[in-house]
């Protein structure tokens, strides 16, 4: 990817992107949903703008991330 | 070598993937089946017998419950059972996390910190857990945002930036631009800056600038302005529409479709 290509994507905006509030509310459920499907199928189609916030907010992706790897540790 | 300011917004590529910034639910996406007039465990907000998607409890959530509801001894027990497993994850998390320069005993201060806030705030929101997951993961994510925070203000102990001034010759390489590409996007950034100066509002300018053209992470900007996660990001996704529809009309992006519908669901908090 181009440094203008990456800063195009940066720049691009995804209207059902819920932030950052409600995507911490509910990242449990959505983290929990994941586990039971790998894909993130379900996950996604439960919650799209949780989805579509975790491809654009690092932080929340970051958190997310963290969340799914000690629930999945927790399940072993 | 970081990647450039997608690294601060925009999870790294393949990467799929505090405690009291945990706020309401969007209406669309809100689970349904609420119980109320079933039973409530005492101290909890979950109705006996089972979570508000119709599942049962399963019975480590449900001996979690019963056990931090109740009182005595047991109770006591519990929060110091739930204060070891949220630290181990402070620690696996921090550990998990690259890119901060905490080391050592530091570190481990910061992963006893963020377990015994994320204690107190789990135990303070106990009325709050709504058996919509197991109680582990839904303990588990107030420590998440307690490492998170406290990262963020660990920042400016030994920030990694300096604030003499804007620098937008950092742009080129914040966006991962090669050497033999910053004469071609020399123009490009021009414009970007243009359009930073033209199109933001202070506030706006303020974010973007600390965020892009600094690199001060987004939650390390949080805590330096006071504010919180939802209402940084908010600012920055308004910019960042803001700007593309700018560059658009100047004709250096060619491929704006915004349309009706983004109207940014992104909400204030």
């Amino acid at each position: 990817m181009t440094g203008w290509a990456e800063l195009e994507r940066f720049l691009q905006t995804d209207p059902r992107d819920v932030g950052c509030e409600q995507a911490l509310h509910v990242m449990h459920i959505y983290v929990e949903l994941v586990l039971d499907d790998a894909s993130g199928a379900e996950a996604s189609r439960r919650y799209p703008g949780v989805a579509a916030h975790l491809l654009a907010c690092g932080p929340c992706a970051e958190d997310y991330q963290g969340l799914l790897t000690a629930a999945r540790g927790d399940r072993r | 070598m970081e990647t450039g300011v997608l690294a601060v917004l925009v999870p790294v590529a393949g990467c799929w993937s505090a405690a009291s910034r945990i706020g309401g639910v969007a209406p669309a996406e809100a689970s349904s089946g609420a119980s109320a007039d079933r039973p409530k465990l005492r101290g909890v907000g979950v109705a006996a017998g089972g979570g508000l998607d119709g599942r049962g409890l399963d019975e480590d959530t449900a001996h979690w419950l019963a056990t931090l509801g109740g009182t005595g001894r047991a109770r006591e027990q519990a929060i110091g059972r739930l204060h070891e497993m949220l630290l181990r994850v402070a620690r696996a998390e921090l550990s998990r996390r690259g890119g901060h320069p905490v080391t050592g005993p530091e570190l481990d201060d910061l992963a006893h910190q963020s377990a015994d806030d994320a204690v107190v705030a789990v135990t303070a929101k106990l009325d709050q857990f709504r058996g919509e997951s197991r109680f582990t993961t839904w303990a588990f994510k107030f420590v998440i945002l307690e490492v998170s925070a406290k990262l963020g203000r660990h920042f400016w102990q030994r920030p990694a930036v300096s604030f003499d001034g804007e620098d937008w010759d950092r742009l080129p390489d914040r966006f991962g631009m090669r050497p033999d590409e910053h004469a071609q996007q020399r123009e490009l950034i021009a414009a970007v800056r243009r359009a930073v100066e033209q199109e933001l509002t202070e506030r706006q300018r303020q974010v973007f600038v600390a965020i892009v053209v600094e690199g001060v992470p987004l939650d390390a900007l949080v805590a330096r302005l006071g504010s919180n996660r939802n209402a940084i990001y908010k600012t920055m996704f308004d910019a960042r529409r803001k700007l593309r529809a700018a560059l658009a009309a100047n004709g250096y992006l060619s491929t704006y479709e915004a349309g009706p519908k983004d109207t940014g669901a992104v909400r204030r908090s």
